[in-house]
């Protein structure tokens, strides 16, 4: 009995001097720092993904709650949702962002890009693209490591094991831009996102000369123009072989789609068009396909 | 003509695979297992079969029903677990303990941790160790050897190494020491044998398997030690004490094999070495001051545990920074 | 036996073409010479579409001091300037010359007679080599020039001559000392007067014993030129384990080689200096080894700057029907390339073809911490480490082990057990590393 009570005694003691060192030290050092840091922190999607440009969603608060005025803050995973909290919370006007999605611009799988020779090395687009222009002929195009893939915090974007390109869920996907960087051949563009998620785009970034293009590649945008004819609010440009669409001037008409002779333009999250006036059977085919993806 | 390969340089390899690594060290201890069925008989073979068995079928499952992975069994490191944890028992032990060995070994010791190269203690070791504190009634009965195994249920007695820590002075400096060398002492049947562990040894070093650093410096280190504390009672003396140190227990089989496994020591010579001396020390403290009789298996669990931080601190002479110019 | 200090690793040496005589490979009929031949700037294209050129006509002129002239191989017409599919499958601006007969500048020397004396001074002898576009033909295609005109604060004491040929299978510098030893030795006094020094070592490996003593016997009655036989061992022909192992000194990290008062030169240079300071003949053709278990006429030819792969694989007897991977350079460090149409250039050491069965790699399994890697590194480092480093992006750390060291040897990737990638990443990582080092370089200035 007596050795029971001496243990708890002693044990009890010895917790009670070491509670109150801790809380000797803790006040001691306290660091005094906003309360509504972490309450805007709590707010954010806590991905760390570092798309609004800050070192993790910390420091965004952080930033947030220093800033005078929040206009150019943006959580592009949050959005405008989020964002307009945290203007509640620090009492401050909340500023509109356009929500903005990162598009793949490349449709060259296995099947409209034959591979000419077998890559054999670490699974590493950065350490292929180093080495030379890849297993197929074009030299632009995605390899299909999945570089992007590693560096998405949210798990927005994933290798499509069947044409081995890169994906992306467009309701996960913030917008962040961690994977446009990663990509080592920058055909990832974090563009305007549309209204239900609709967008056009070339998706393409070979610069090679059309034939060049075309032989490596069944569905390589070639840079002859007729898009660009074709498009009456100038948002089509030409340059280095190669048409870019701009996401903030397109009307998502649509029209370019229809004249693109290689089908290199895509039209995604459109319902399913009617097939009536038939061009040629390649430039409906091909944003019927990516609609149902 | 087929598609051609593109990779980045280099486009040779030496051929060294890791499996062959690994049935490298096992032809290494052929000879010591041979010695071991000599001296304890068919119970020698039989508790290497249960070890081995158990230990790739506890790896197979674990990889195909927990961990739903790739299938790396016919690596040969559950193999050379098996082995390893066989030598380090006694030759009369219920197989069930040894099946139990295994699972700690296999399930704990290396695929609780993430498998092969992840795992931070020796399997076999861990299985040891957890066999030692769990078992110590028949993990400590080592039977005495005897020839083709004739007879070896019946007598048990004292290992040299409970008579080199009671410190009985004349005792010991009657010990034969050849018998050490040969392996015709009680003990594990793996480690029974110097000889036979020393050609292993030879074998690993000429294939270039392993460094020396490891097993030299824990051999010298438990050397001179033993010098050190022992030479009071004269030069011969601390000689015959000394080298029974080295010749006796698990101390060859350790330094040789299991304080040299890849994943659990460190990667470079300078941190080998401490690595070894660290070893050498601990066993030596344990085998004369501690409680057990036998210290080796704790002092490379011990080491494997600061393997990380050896790692870490212990860089490898880098190019250009010693020699001097001029 | 001397050999450098640290790491190596000893591949099986494949010398199938150790005995072959040099061959003159038949002249092309096309050439693509492609601007960047060196390391540097791409020279620029000083002809035009249409221009009648000879074999020895300045083609494109060095853009700036670590660069390099380029003439051209062939006597025939330009007929466009544009871009070729280089090794790697990526564009690369190139001049294409059709070939008409063989006609060369009159200013060439064709005559076969060796010519000892050199009556030119330093200053006249490097600028002479600048002419001729005269790079480091080893392998690395450093532009000879600036690598004669060391900092004015680091004095150079000796010459090493790089006859070390440690990559297995090559043995073009091989032949071309059994066949051109004198030519060489009059290269090397010519390089000794070029940088003032009064001492040369010739470093090579004892598996080349007929070239040992050859040049042992041709430079018997001198004592300012010393032939070193070296251990067999990979990376010997590296710059730095080179020094090491011929002047046992090591260039620190981050300084020049010249820094340990040595200057290195690749054996096949020195001849290139003597016919460009003797018979300024500019670096239009070299020795290059055409080789390969399954080729049928394994050999060193001599064959013009610009033709296309496939035509040299084509006079080694065809590219067998089995072949698996076509690496320039020996297989150690050499570039795989996918591309029968690469042109050859000034740094085309050899074409390497291997067979289907030895052309794979094997699947990576994970790494057991066998610390195989550590114990070849030649430079000290720690590649297991580094490549975990670089897969998980922590540069900072790779930096602090001394990434930016690394020589891309493969003697990592070459001797690990679980078949990993290691230099891929390690690769990879000196990269990022470099570019950040450079801009925390510039942000300082």
């Amino acid at each position: 009995m007596n050795i029971i009570t001496i243990s708890i005694l002693s044990l009890a003691i010895i917790g009670a001097v070491a509670a109150l060192i801790l809380y000797i030290i803790a006040q001691r050092f306290k660091v005094e720092e906003d309360p509504r840091i972490d309450e805007v922190e709590k707010t954010l999607p806590g991905a760390n993904c570092g798309g609004c440009g800050k070192a993790g969603c910390r420091n965004f608060a952080e930033s947030c709650v220093k800033a005078t005025s929040l206009e150019g803050m943006l959580c592009p995973v949050g959005g405008n949702k989020v964002m307009q909290q945290i203007a509640t919370i620090l009492g401050k006007e909340a500023h509109e962002a356009e929500a903005r999605v990162a598009v793949v611009r490349c449709n060259g799988s296995c099947q409209h890009r034959p591979n000419t020779n077998i890559y054999e090395g670490a699974a590493n687009c950065a350490i292929v693209h180093s080495l030379y222009a890849g297993s197929t002929g074009c030299a632009y195009g995605c390899l299909g490591c999945g570089d992007c893939v590693s560096v998405c915090s949210l798990g927005a974007i994933s290798i499509n094991p069947e044409t081995h390109l890169p994906e992306v869920d467009i309701d996960i996907c913030g917008g962040c831009g961690a994977c446009s960087r990663a990509c080592p051949r920058n055909i990832i563009e974090v563009r305007k996102k549309g209204a239900k998620g609709r967008g056009v785009y070339v998706s393409c970034v070979n610069k090679d000369k059309g034939g060049v293009a075309r032989k490596a590649c069944e569905v390589a945008c070639i840079g002859c123009g007729k898009c660009a004819k074709e498009c009456k609010f100038d948002a089509i440009t030409i340059a280095n072989n190669l048409s870019y669409i701009d996401s903030d001037k397109c009307k998502m008409c649509r029209k370019c789609v229809d004249v693109c002779p290689t089908g290199a333009i895509l039209a995604v999250n459109f319902p399913p068009k009617k097939v009536v006036e038939t061009h040629t059977p390649q430039s409906t085919e091909q944003p019927l396909q990516v609609d149902n993806n | 003509m087929n598609k051609l390969v593109v990779s980045p340089s280099p486009h040779a390899h030496s051929g060294l695979s890791t499996a062959q690594c690994m049935y490298g060290v096992l032809i290494a201890l052929i000879p010591a297992f041979l010695v071991s069925i000599y001296f304890f008989g068919i119970n020698a073979l039989l508790v290497t079969a249960t070890s081995v068995a158990a230990c790739v079928l506890f790896e197979y499952l674990i990889q195909k029903y927990l961990l739903k992975g790739a299938l790396t069994i016919t690596d040969g490191t559950a193999v050379l677990t098996g082995v390893l944890l066989a030598f380090n028992l006694p030759s009369n032990i219920p197989l069930w303990i040894v099946i139990v060995g295994a699972l700690f070994a296999i399930g704990i010791g290396k695929m609780s941790f993430g498998g092969l190269g992840n795992n931070i203690f020796n399997p076999a070791l861990a299985g040891r160790i957890f066999l030692l504190i769990s078992f110590p009634q028949q993990m400590t009965t080592w039977p005495q050897p005897s020839p083709w195994g004739a007879g070896v249920d019946g007598i048990t007695g004292p290992t040299t190494l409970n008579i080199l820590k009671q410190g009985n002075v004349e005792e010991i400096a009657n010990i034969d020491v050849i018998n050490a060398l040969i392996g015709n002492y009680g003990g594990s049947f793996g480690e029974v044998s110097a000889i036979a562990l020393i050609i292993g040894f030879i074998y690993l070093i000429w294939r270039n398997i392993i460094t020396w650093h490891i097993p030299v410096s824990i051999i010298l280190t438990v050397f001179l030690f033993s010098m050190a504390v022992s030479i009071n009672h004269g030069l011969e003396y601390a000689l015959i004490f000394s080298e029974l140190q080295i010749f006796s227990g698990g101390l060859l089989l350790g330094a040789i094999f299991m304080a040299t496994d890849y994943v659990t020591s460190p990667m470079t010579p300078g941190g080998m070495i401490l690595y070894g001396v660290l070893i050498g020390i601990i066993t030596v403290v344990i085998r004369l001051w501690g409680a057990y009789p036998e210290g080796l298996s704790f002092a490379i669990f011990i080491m494997n545990g600061a393997t990380p931080l050896i790692n870490k601190y212990m860089k490898p002479k880098r190019f250009g920074e010693v020699v001097k110019h001029g | 036996m001397k050999t450098f200090k640290i790491g190596g690793v000893h591949p099986r040496e494949n010398k199938l073409t150790a005995g072959c005589a040099i061959t003159p490979a038949p002249l092309p009929q096309q050439v693509v010479v492609t601007l960047s031949q060196h390391i540097g700037a791409p020279a620029q294209c000083v002809v035009a579409k249409g221009d009648t050129v000879k074999v020895g006509t300045l083609l494109a002129q060095a853009n700036g001091f670590v660069s390099a002239n380029i003439h051209s191989p062939v006597s025939g017409v330009v007929t466009k300037i544009d871009t070729i599919t280089d090794g790697t499958g990526y564009q690369k601006p190139a001049i294409f010359i059709t070939a008409e007969g063989d006609v060369w500048e009159e200013s060439i020397d064709r005559i076969e007679t060796l010519i000892t004396t050199c009556d030119l001074d330093a200053q006249a002898i490097i600028e002479k080599i600048d002419q001729m576009g005269i790079v480091g033909i080893g392998g690395a295609t450093f532009p000879t020039k600036v690598k004669l005109m060391p900092p004015p604060n680091m004095k150079p004491e000796v010459l090493i001559i790089n006859a070390v040929e440690c990559e297995p299978y090559l043995t073009n510098d091989h032949a071309l000392m059994l066949a051109k030893a004198d030519e060489i030795i009059v290269g090397i006094e010519i390089l000794m007067k070029a940088i003032n020094v009064h001492h040369t070592y010739i470093g090579i490996e004892e598996n080349k014993p007929d070239a040992i003593e050859l040049l042992k016997q041709k430079t018997a009655h001198r004592n300012d030129i010393e032939v070193v036989r070296l251990q067999c061992r990979y990376p010997q022909g590296g710059e730095k384990q080179l020094i090491d192992a011929v002047i046992g000194r090591q260039v620190a990290s981050g300084a020049l080689p010249v820094s340990t008062g040595a200057i290195v030169q690749n054996v096949a240079t020195a001849y290139a200096i003597y016919e460009a300071v003797q018979k300024n003949k500019p670096l239009i053709e070299r020795v290059v080894t055409v080789t390969g278990k399954s080729l049928t006429r394994p050999g060193n030819y001599l064959a013009r700057m610009g033709m296309p792969i496939s035509q040299l694989i084509e006079a080694a007897g065809g590219l067998p029907d089995d072949t698996g991977k076509i690496v320039l350079g020996g297989p150690m460090m050499g570039k795989a390339t996918a591309n029968l149409d690469t042109p050859t250039g000034k740094g085309t050491s050899g074409i390497l073809v291997i067979p289907d069965t030895e052309a794979h790699r094997q699947e990576p399994s994970p790494c057991i911490r066998c610390a195989k890697c550590v114990a070849a590194c030649p430079m000290g480092l720690e590649p297991y480490l580094l490549s975990k480093l670089v897969a998980k992006s922590d540069l900072e750390t790779a930096e602090d082990r001394r990434i930016y060291d690394c020589i891309e040897c493969g003697c990592c990737s070459y001797s690990c057990p679980a078949h990993r990638p290691l230099l891929d990443y390690i690769r990879l990582g000196k990269g990022r590393v470099m570019a950040i080092m450079r801009a925390r370089a510039a942000e300082k200035k």
